[in-house]
């Protein structure tokens, strides 16, 4: 089949889902709406619909970036509105199917929108909700909407479209495309796209590697994992977009084995690709052939450093080495190799069809376009957002997040994860760019934002992030293996009421030869917590050195009697409690 | 990952893949079936041990009839995860990464599941649970078709 005639199937089957003959019922099923217990409401659907004789379809989605009203169910009747429903439930899953389905009436009481064009009487559009009304969703933009198991759906959205016009008009003015749309590396680290492209595309060698790097690690952070899960096509797309641009034919998906929903969808859409023609020989009648092969991590934080993600494809030990050489030049086998993260690969097909100009017409000077944000801790809407580059902390924490959960006082909001920092109150209205966020100590990182409020400890939340590096470090390099092992005995000291002055001092010295001295991001990024902690939150370090006090009443002196200790690797030693 | 030929790479890229294949069948990883890797991928024993050692999804004990994965991650640990851990170590007395004795019950910790907006979680046999306490924790475990009380 070709891609044309593959398109009008796909328009075709689209078709049949908008002017649907039968009920059709929408669930949100991807991580977070089953740990919210999605899979109890189908079933209930299931059995129901099954004992009424009704003939209706179910439609697995991804999420729409509300996790906290999941479980999520849409319903579509015959030539009426989408309609949204949250905290759906069995009981509720059964109500539904008795008004809505049975009677035709919408439940406004757990109705939060409709999506599409059609409206209901009395019902916002779903996308005029407050969490999603101050947001751009460009790269999300079918997560929630389509069936990420079904490619049709995809293609019919324009999937695939932007493979077609790279196709069209070849690697050089692709590079090219990118370079003008200012598209940099959403893993963290803010590399300009096309820069990484160009320097592997001119490196001698073949076959050049191109790389998803999908081993999202970062604790507090799941965009990859939703994106993934939500519309996995968009990814892959990608991929075959920047094969093309650099010149390679074999593209390799390394995926975090904590994420077996997100390995599952990309193996049904790797196998659809290859069913349309869209991944071997000759893809889309032109001479360009691209292969993806998907790896399953085995655990392992490091790796998600390019040059340690590499060393397990080799099957060694996931340690990263120096570079240069850069991967770009050495990498995978010794070739010239590309690694992209999966949000930078899932810009590129809008960037393709809708142009640079478009991608930069949203965002600051330096850092243009949209970012994806997991948004959680502390306040009161916790979800998956996509904000234009340069939106305010406070707009992300307070109109899209709704503030701070039980009215507490907001504290800081962590961002970047281990690698990140805190940004406290006085700096809410910093605009979120590369630039801003590391000149206020923390970085962009891969998107993780988690919201402390008055009852979260500074001190506790520096020893949670290096007791997580220590832990995670591979041991290659002295000054990240030993050092963040000693940053965290000091900060096991300060928590439990037994520092010193002479320890801060330490403790920031200490942090400050890890950032300069360790090999690569893990090490040279851990710090930060710590400085940053040390930079907006000092007065609750010398609480709890002076007056061994902590202010937040998180941290407590440890019991009197070690008895309790019976394993002197106890549990609170290891995960950073009490 | 494959190396398709002998252009580049031994084979060695099949290591990882090879310890997750040999995990699946077996649960983890049996010594006798590390030699026998070794033996056939022509890699020493020593260096099979060295990478497996290295990852933390491989486990070299068999599995215990349930696991109980529980969620670290920045946001469940700002939710309370850490009391969950505390209550589960209690009550079974197992520290992370250990067995109860019968082999009825571990308990592991996890970095992040990645469900952060329903912090805390927790996995209990492979299935996800959000929003947890310890005494919902609780449930979940007595709810388990041979609850293990008291161990």
């Amino acid at each position: 089949m070709g891609f044309k005639e593959a398109r009008q199937k796909a328009h075709d089957v689209w078709a049949s889902l908008v002017d649907n003959k039968r009920p059709l019922i929408f669930a949100g099923a991807a991580s977070c709406g089953r740990a919210a217990g999605v899979q109890s409401v189908i079933s209930a659907f299931r059995t129901r619909l099954a004992e009424k004789g009704i003939e209706a379809s179910i439609i697995e989605v991804g999420c729409v970036g509300m996790c906290y009203l999941e479980p999520i169910i849409d319903i579509k009747m015959p030539g009426k509105p989408r309609v949204s429903y949250s905290n759906i439930n069995p009981a509720r899953a059964r109500k539904l199917i008795a008004d809505h389905i049975i009677g035709g009436e919408v439940c406004e009481d757990l109705a939060i929108g409709t999506v599409g064009e059609q409206r209901a009487d009395g019902i916002p559009g779903l996308f005029e909700h407050p969490m999603l009304a101050a947001q751009n969703r460009r790269v999300l933009r079918n997560c929630g909407l389509i069936d990420p198991t079904n490619i049709d759906h995809y293609i019919a959205t324009g999937g695939y479209s932007g493979i077609e016009k790279a196709i069209e008009i070849g690697p050089e003015a692709t590079i090219e495309m990118v370079k003008k749309s200012g598209l940099r590396g959403r893993g963290g680290a803010g590399f300009p796209t096309y820069r990484k492209w160009e320097f592997c595309r001119r490196s001698p060698g073949t076959p050049k590697f191109l790389i998803c790097n999908a081993d999202e690690g970062d604790p507090g952070a799941f965009m990859n994992r939703s994106l993934l899960e939500g519309d996995p096509h968009a990814v892959l797309e990608g991929m075959l977009i920047a094969g093309l641009a650099i010149g390679s034919s074999k593209g390799i998906i390394y995926a975090r084995a904590e994420y077996p929903l997100a390995v599952e969808r990309l193996k049904i859409a790797l196998a659809q690709m290859s069913e349309y023609g869209l991944l071997g020989d000759g893809i889309m009648g032109s001479s360009f052939s691209f292969e993806i092969e998907l790896e399953e991590g085995a655990g392992a934080f490091v790796c998600g450093e390019e040059t340690a993600l590499i060393a397990a494809l080799e099957g060694r030990r996931g340690m990263p080495r120096p570079r240069p050489p850069f991967p770009a030049v050495s990498g995978l086998w010794g070739k010239p190799t590309n690694v992209n993260n999966v949000e930078t690969l899932g810009n590129l097909p809008q960037i393709l069809i809708n142009g640079p100009d478009w991608f930069a017409e949203l965002g600051t000077e330096k850092s243009k376009g949209t970012k994806t944000f997991a948004l959680a801790g502390k306040v009161k809407r916790t979800g998956l957002v996509e904000v234009a580059l340069g939106t305010k902390l406070r707009d992300i924490v307070f109109s899209i997040g709704g503030g701070i959960l039980d009215e507490k006082k907001f504290k800081a909001v962590q961002t970047g994860g281990p690698s990140g920092g805190c940004i406290p109150l006085e700096m809410l209205d910093l605009p979120v760019d590369y630039e801003r966020l590391a000149e206020a100590g923390s970085i962009m990182g891969s998107g993780g934002m988690v919201v402390m409020d008055e009852s979260t400890c500074p001190v506790d939340i520096a020893h949670y992030f290096i007791s997580f590096t220590q832990q995670e470090s591979c041991g290659k390099c002295p000054p990240c293996r030993i050092g963040t092992n000693k940053m965290l005995g000091i900060l096991q000291k300060i928590k439990s009421g037994k520092g010193t002055m002479r320890d801060l001092a330490l403790l920031e010295e200490l942090a400050l030869t890890v950032k300069r001295a360790s090999l690569c991001g893990l090490g040279q990024t851990a710090p930060n917590p710590v400085l940053s902690t040390l930079r907006y939150f000092r007065d609750e370090y010398i609480e709890h050195i002076r007056n061994r006090r902590c202010p937040a009443g998180v941290c407590r002196k440890p019991r009197k009697k070690a008895a309790d200790n019976h394993n002197s690797n106890s549990v609170a030693d290891a995960t950073g409690g009490e | 990952m494959t190396d398709n030929n002998g252009d580049y790479g031994t084979g060695r890229g099949r290591l990882i893949s090879a310890l997750a294949k040999i995990q699946k069948k077996h649960g983890y990883l049996p010594e006798d079936a590390l030699s026998e890797l070794s033996r056939k991928m022509g890699i020493s024993k020593s260096e099979v041990y060295g990478v497996a050692t290295f990852y933390s999804q491989f486990k070299f004990d068999p599995p215990a009839k349930h696991t109980l994965h529980i969620c670290l991650g920045t946001a469940c640990h700002v939710r309370g995860g850490m009391k969950i851990l505390e209550s589960v170590r209690k009550r079974f007395k197992v520290n992370p990464g250990e067995t109860t004795e019968d082999r009825k019950f571990a308990l592991e910790r996890v970095a992040c599941l990645g469900c952060c907006a329903l912090a805390p979680v927790v996995v209990l046999d492979g299935e996800i649970h959000g929003k947890m306490t310890p005494e919902s924790v609780d449930k979940l475990i007595d709810d388990l078709d041979a609850p293990e009380r008291g161990v």
